[in-house]
């Protein structure tokens, strides 16, 4: 394995994991599901390209600058496409937001397919690779959407959440507004999916809107799902090893996403807590666990 | 006019065959309150077996059709079995069905693409003459026919088991209430297992109508997103719903391909999604979407 193909596989992974932490914190800290996050990750893409692309206000040698309001841009794009969305359709109950975003998700994709300023179907290409999505860049910015997180999440904001999550009755009744935090939440993962678009556009140097189907929204809910609802090192650990595994069974060729459907309808049905099961990864834990041992052994 | 005729003739045939589609997201919805994406992997599978039976096994054309509906009857009830059984065990929350089913239907569509059948595109024989039957100006396509006609009966049948007989009446029972229809003594296992079998029934006959019509492949069941829209449109968990939902949805695709641009047709249907989920999410006539709290 080169370095070159091992760098390729984590920058996707990294790219994943940007949206996943997103879809973390609206499915395991809201309990909201999303199936229309590939639409939001497309704006993301599209804003990003658009400007490294066609808007040259900054000199050449500024040009990792201009890449990282790009990246920016195209978060806040998907943010205020998100907001928009929430807005509308937030009220709607379970099942009713999920197709909804569904829709949306595909309505975001057939718009792109069909407005040619953005290149149609064949979307827009020779957006520069060279010193933009670069593995360096890739762990910098997750490492602060890691911690933007994990704030978040330890905050009184990411708490009135959980409750949301928990209860939705309850907690309105004990005065959290509902609607205003499943908006937020929303917008935040939305602004996450729109990075990690800008990030995926100038790492393959092309974009197209076929790239953005439902199944990717679906691909990204799986891995959140895997690594444990409420988790965000459950997200992180289930990102690495789902896009891992495909890459290392790239041999089996077909058989891999057979093995992955089956996969996702075992974990369903065994181990619905996902991998790490609300729980978070901290070495304090381990070394505590690995203290107790001896002790339990003298008891029995 | 007769563009116009034309147009409503081709936009009832492909409306029937989505009612084919979205009566079996509408059954499972009423009752199991989650919308089963893998109906479209069903479809699928029933569109081959079809296929395989006109190809391999040279039976006749009617035979076919009710060999490729038992084998999806029987591939939907399998399916509730492994996937959705041990969930509705548990109370599982619905996202866990929705992401099995997502599971399930990526597993269907890539054991077909793993498997020598693989990833080609495989156009059925002709059974009848592509031959159009003229009524004045306007051409009605055999297959457009039969697909109207085969739909129309199916559908019908569905209703009779559902509106008249002791079946239906449990099933109706049992999307009101599951809790207390097993108090009055309904086998909640059995209703399940009937509109599992009755969905992928039809499912097979659809996925036939359509390999007829278009061609077959592995991701032919992704056809089954109109039919997904037009159940809500109709209002998912209602039948008649899912009908009229269906039909509107195929009149509108075909008005949409035939007076603006063939390009907006899933635009259309997308935006119509959403309007009816922004301003009225229980579609025509759906169950109301309060949450019981």
């Amino acid at each position: 394995m080169s370095w070159g193909y091992l760098s390729g596989i984590l920058i996707l992974t990294g790219i994943n994991l940007m949206t996943v932490l997103g879809l973390s914190l609206l499915t395991g800290f809201t309990g909201l599901f999303s199936f229309g996050h590939a639409g939001f990750m497309a704006i993301g893409a599209y804003t990003a390209a658009m400007i490294t692309l066609k808007l040259k206000i900054l000199p050449e040698s500024m040009f990792q600058v201009q890449f990282y309001l790009a990246l920016l841009a195209g978060g806040l794009v998907a943010m205020i496409f998100s907001l928009i969305i929430g807005k509308l359709t937030l009220n709607l109950k379970g099942d009713y937001f999920c197709i909804a975003t569904l829709g949306f998700g595909e309505a975001i994709r057939l718009i792109l397919d069909n407005v040619q300023l953005f290149g149609g179907a064949r979307g827009l290409s020779s957006i520069p690779t060279q010193g933009t999505t670069t593995l360096t860049n890739v762990v910098i910015i997750n490492v602060i959407a890691i911690i933007v997180l994990v704030f978040i999440i330890k905050s009184r904001h990411g708490r009135n959440m959980v409750a949301i999550r928990e209860e939705e009755l309850a907690a309105q009744t004990i005065g959290i507004d509902v609607f205003k935090y499943k908006l937020i939440s929303f917008a935040i993962s939305a602004f996450f999916a729109g990075i990690a678009g800008g990030l995926m556009a100038h790492y393959f140097g092309y974009i197209q809107p076929i790239m953005f189907k439902m199944v990717k929204s679906t691909e990204l809910t799986i891995i959140v799902i895997f690594g444990g609802l409420g988790s965000v090192s459950g997200s992180v650990i289930g990102t690495i090893l789902l896009t891992f595994l495909p890459e290392l069974l790239r041999s089996f060729a077909n058989w891999r996403l057979v093995l992955y459907g089956a996969a996702v309808i075992i974990i369903m049905i065994t181990r619905p807590q996902g991998l790490m099961g609300g729980k978070e990864f901290s070495i304090k834990k381990i070394i505590r666990a690995f203290a107790k041992r001896p002790k339990e052994e003298v008891k029995s | 006019m007769s563009y116009f005729l034309q147009q409503l003739i081709n936009g009832l045939s492909l409306g029937s065959v989505y009612a084919l589609m979205s009566v079996g997201y509408s059954l499972v919805y009423s009752i199991m309150n989650f919308s089963n994406f893998a109906h479209g992997g069903v479809i699928m599978i029933g569109a081959y077996i079809g296929y395989f039976c006109l190809t391999l096994l040279k039976v006749p054309f009617f035979i076919a059709f009710i060999l490729s509906a038992l084998g999806s009857g029987i591939l939907a009830v399998t399916m509730e079995k492994i996937v959705y059984r041990p969930l509705r065990k548990r109370n599982a929350p619905f996202l866990y069905f929705i992401i099995s089913a997502m599971g399930a239907s990526i597993f269907l569509e890539n054991i077909v693409i793993a498997s020598p059948i693989g990833p080609t595109f495989r156009s059925y024989p002709t059974v009848f003459s592509t031959a159009p039957i003229m009524l004045g100006n306007i051409a009605l396509g055999r297959i457009d026919l039969l697909m109207f006609i085969i739909s129309a009966i199916s559908l019908a049948g569905l209703m009779f088991i559902i509106e008249k007989t002791k079946i239906g009446l449990s099933i109706r029972a049992t999307s009101y209430s599951i809790k207390g229809s097993t108090l009055m003594g309904v086998n909640v296992d059995k209703v399940i297992f009937i509109i599992f079998m009755l969905g992928g029934l039809l499912a097979g006959l659809a996925g036939m109508l359509f390999g007829m019509k278009y061609v077959v492949y592995p991701q032919i069941g992704n056809i089954t997103t109109k039919s997904f829209i037009a159940a809500v449109f109709g209002g998912l968990g209602s039948l008649p719903g899912a009908i009229i939902g269906s039909i509107l949805l195929g009149l509108i695709e075909t008005m949409t391909s035939g007076y603006l641009s063939s390009q907006y047709r899933d635009l259309i249907a997308f935006a119509l999604l959403i309007g009816v989920l922004i301003f009225k999410p229980s579609g025509l006539m759906g169950k109301t979407t309060e949450d019981k709290a």
